[in-house]
């Protein structure tokens, strides 16, 4: 199985339910050809870098799929290509650790919080020193 | 009086001479994977004008160099980053 991402942008000129509609269009698409869907990312209306067809800001969507036999992705791409709400989308392959950056994206393990939770937890399972008691008979016994 | 061997210290900048050695970061702190959807992190390697920095400057093994390369012109297709910029930082 490969795991392979799209990330699009969605022309922000259109209404709500049309970007919506569009999303779910490709996610359908993604469907028929067999891809199973891993995650669905809406990253929301950002500022565009540079402005592509004349459009200074986007709706950016991201979705993960892995499939078997990827022969379709061209078809998939070429698709992509010719609808004209998109204004830019990226296909690429995910390595091992990409699936695992990803994966560990969602659950919330990368980042400054995680890293510090990570550290408390790890501070608080660390073996606390032992206290040993003393009882009276065995200081008797020393002595 | 003699300057003793105290006050000469301090006459020079200590930290001169002393080059600090650079380190790749992906390989000390063990980041196998550089997500070109993240602008902000891919931000440190362009400099004010969007342009990748060099190895020499950035530290970077060749490795992680070219994907930080490959990820930031994934990102400048998306238009998450500039092709060209004036003042990015």
């Amino acid at each position: 199985m490969r795991h392979y991402e799209v990330t699009f942008i969605v022309d922000p000129v259109l209404s709500g339910d049309e970007v919506k509609a569009t999303a779910e269009h490709i996610l359908e698409e993604l469907k028929q050809f067999g891809a199973t869907i891993v995650a669905v990312d809406e990253m929301g209306l950002r500022q565009l870098a540079y402005p592509i067809k004349k459009r200074s800001s986007g709706i950016y969507y991201c979705y993960e799929f892995s499939c078997s036999e990827a022969s379709w992705l061209a078809k998939f791409e070429l698709n992509l290509k010719r609808n004209e709400k998109l204004l830019r989308f990226l296909v690429v392959k995910l390595d091992k650790y990409g699936v695992k950056y990803n994966d560990d994206k969602r659950n919330g393990r990368i980042g400054k919080k995680y890293r510090e939770q990570a550290e408390a937890a790890a501070a608080e399972s660390a073996p606390a020193p032992q206290v040993v008691d003393l009882d009276e008979e065995t200081l008797e016994d020393a002595e | 009086m003699a300057a003793t061997r105290e006050d000469v210290k301090f006459l020079s900048n200590p930290r001169i001479g002393l080059k600090q050695k650079k380190y790749c970061r992906f390989r000390r702190f063990g980041i196998k994977y550089i997500d070109y959807k993240d602008p902000e992190f891919l931000k440190q390697f362009i400099n004010e004008q969007g342009k990748i920095l060099p190895r020499r400057i950035t530290g970077n093994s060749l490795k992680f160099q070219r994907r930080v390369a490959t990820a930031i012109k994934r990102a400048r297709q998306l238009a998450l980053l500039p092709y060209v910029g004036d003042l990015l930082k």
